[in-house]
């Protein structure tokens, strides 16, 4: 059922949803960019309409709402402890359609990968629905139809802002009612269907050309351009790795916490252990370690997807200008160079 | 608390602590968890941190952990006495395949504390001499600082069914041989073991990298070839992401890997 409200009627549905609904969108944050007088643009809770950033890519992506940067796992008093409390109300989540389809990515790890739920994931997606939002295309930097990410399946409604209002299409019965008088318009909701940049992902299936493509020179480049600061993974739809953190609260060692926070392959002492070296510690080996994640080990594991759904938001935040199209499709090149070597007899690049 | 938390770890008592040298001690915790050899836990002191440490030892109600004291947690850890608690969960992984090593001539070569991980299963082929052919152990310490397992390596020494070599890379002892534990594979009677053996080998990266190519070099085949992974985790669980590789997540698939897979993983 499709419908089309006026701004009045708008923000009325917003209240009827929020009688219900944590509802979560992308919100700008005045002067909060990374550069002086530009503003921040993430997902966080909103309660009017005119809140909701429709005609703009968020910088950061819709899963913080579900498996945020930071949360507590359990308090610690002493020898005891208590896990932490979930939030009670649903969640409807607005979200673009590679934000969705990024979910699937997060499922596959938080819930499924070696047969254990993560409760702490497990808990909130369990409680959240998604309206997808209208994305007129994005911007150039994203790729989300070379992804398979740009029509998403598991979504409860279906919104397009614009300055007259919303057009909306219910999917999901259970928000029938909140649409109660309001008016009864034909929209179906229409998703990208040609991005303007285009990623080639080259096949990995095979064993030594992917070893070739771990000791290829191409990687070598980011030794001198990445910084290893991390801005992509926190940027990423789909990156999940965290690190578990205890800390005492203040000057008291008896209570504290355990939290699970953020964490980026990328960034040094991702993989180090205690009283050890560190085993990539290039820029270069993170990088290489990260694009072969995104684009060969996840879906070699879980089968389904590349670990990548082309949102281009670690190229937007990227403070060295590195493209993640660019680096696949120079990718691509290597592989292309390697397969033509290995048919020649084996003499590829070392 | 939820019942359906894999991350909540349980408070157990420590029952002793044995030190092996200066900086490796084995604590025996009170623990009804049922481990396979290899495998290992998550071990934690609530507002420190957590750390994945191999079961080395297990009996009637107790586990055993060898701890090198190198980092933030395990520091703390040696804080403890008897007594004491430490919290737990798991056990985690794959262990050794031990049905597949019964009946079999089995290699052990470790380096350093890297005998922790297969401490239980060679005591298993020591106390039931029926459980393998015969066992070749080669244990290769640092120096002697770096010895653990002192009582055990003798004892293993006496049994009739083992042929050990105990060796210092540099330092000589007596009894003792010198040299990295790589030189001595081409000492092991692979020619008398028909096809019925397995090598199991457990080390730093770099030590387990050359064993692995000598073994090969000495015409054992890979699929004959087990080794045991080390790597940073977070949550044992295949969530944390650090100790992937490739396709591979260290704590679910590993920490025990045929070196059919173990030699194609490129960290």
């Amino acid at each position: 059922m499709g419908y089309s409200l006026n701004p009045d009627q708008t923000a009325e549905l917003l209240n009827r949803l929020a009688e219900d609904y944590r509802i979560y969108a992308p919100k700008r944050f005045p002067k909060q960019g990374r550069y002086s007088d530009t503003d921040i643009i993430r997902y966080d809770r909103i309660q009017t309409p005119d809140e909701i950033v429709w005609d703009q890519k968020s910088d950061y992506p819709a899963k913080e709402v579900i498996s945020p940067i930071q949360q507590a796992l359990f308090y610690f008093t002493e020898d005891e402890y208590r896990e932490s409390k979930k939030a009670k109300k649903p969640v409807l989540l607005l979200a673009r359609p590679c934000d969705i389809t990024a979910q699937l990515v997060q499922e596959k790890i938080y819930a499924e990968n070696g047969g254990f739920k993560d409760l702490y994931y497990d808990r909130v997606h369990n409680k959240v629905k998604f309206a997808v939002m209208d994305c007129g295309g994005g911007d150039d930097t994203c790729f989300c139809v070379s992804m398979g990410s740009n029509k998403p399946e598991n979504y409860s409604l279906a919104f397009k802002f614009d300055e007259n209002g919303l057009k909306a299409e219910v999917s999901d019965d259970c928000f029938a009612d909140y649409f109660d008088g309001m008016p009864e318009d034909d929209f179906t909701p229409e998703f990208v269907e040609e991005n303007e940049l285009k990623v080639t992902i080259p096949d990995l299936s095979d064993r030594d050309v992917r070893l070739a493509l771990k000791s290829h020179p191409m990687w070598k480049e980011f030794d001198k351009r990445c910084i290893s600061c991390g801005s992509c993974t926190v940027a990423c739809s789909t990156c999940t790795c965290f690190t578990t953190r205890d800390i005492c609260y203040g000057d008291n060692p008896e209570v504290g916490e355990r939290r699970r926070v953020t964490a980026s392959c990328q960034v040094a002492g991702f993989d180090q252990m205690a009283g050890q070296r560190e085993i990539r510690s290039t820029a270069g080996d993170r990088m290489r370690y990260k694009i072969l994640h995104k684009f060969h080990d996840h879906k070699a594991r879980f089968g389904d997807r590349h670990m990548c759904v082309g949102c281009g938001r670690c190229t937007h935040m990227c403070p060295e200008f590195i493209s993640i199209s660019a680096t696949v499709n120079k990718m691509a090149d290597a592989v292309d160079e390697i397969k033509a070597s290995l048919a020649d007899g084996g003499n590829h690049v070392e | 608390m939820s019942n359906n938390n894999p991350l909540q770890p349980i408070p157990c008592e420590i029952l002793n602590v044995k030190k092996e040298s200066t900086h490796e001690w084995t604590f025996r915790v009170a623990s009804d968890a049922d481990v396979d050899h290899g495998q290992f836990m998550q071990l934690s002191i609530p507002k420190v941190g957590e750390v994945p440490i191999s079961v080395s030892g297990q009996g009637d109600g107790w586990l055993d952990f060898t701890i090198r004291s190198v980092g933030k947690v395990t520091n703390v850890i040696f804080e403890k006495e008897a007594g004491d608690t430490l919290f737990l969960r798991g056990p985690y992984g794959h262990g050794w395949p031990v049905d597949e090593f019964k009946g079999k001539h089995l290699v052990v070569i470790t380096g350093g504390t890297g005998l922790a991980p297969v401490r239980s299963m060679v005591n298993l082929c020591a106390d039931n001499p029926k459980t393998v052919k015969d066992l070749t152990l080669i244990s290769g310490f640092k120096n002697e600082d770096g010895i653990v397992f002192q009582n055990e390596l003798d004892k293993w020494k006496e049994h009739d069914h083992f042929s050990t070599t105990y060796a210092l890379d540099n330092d000589e002892k007596e009894g003792w041989s010198t040299g990295l534990v790589t030189t001595f594979v081409k000492d092991i009677p692979f020619d008398t073991f028909g096809d019925d053996y397995a090598v199991v080998v457990v080390g730093p990266p770099i030590m387990m990298k050359f064993t692995g190519l000598e073994l090969l070099k000495n015409g054992v085949p890979e699929e004959k070839i087990w080794m045991s992974f080390e790597r940073k985790m977070s949550c044992a669980i295949g969530k944390c992401g650090h100790c992937r590789i490739d396709e591979t997540y260290v704590c679910l698939d590993g920490p025990v890997f045929p070196y059919t897979k173990a030699r194609y993983l490129v960290d």
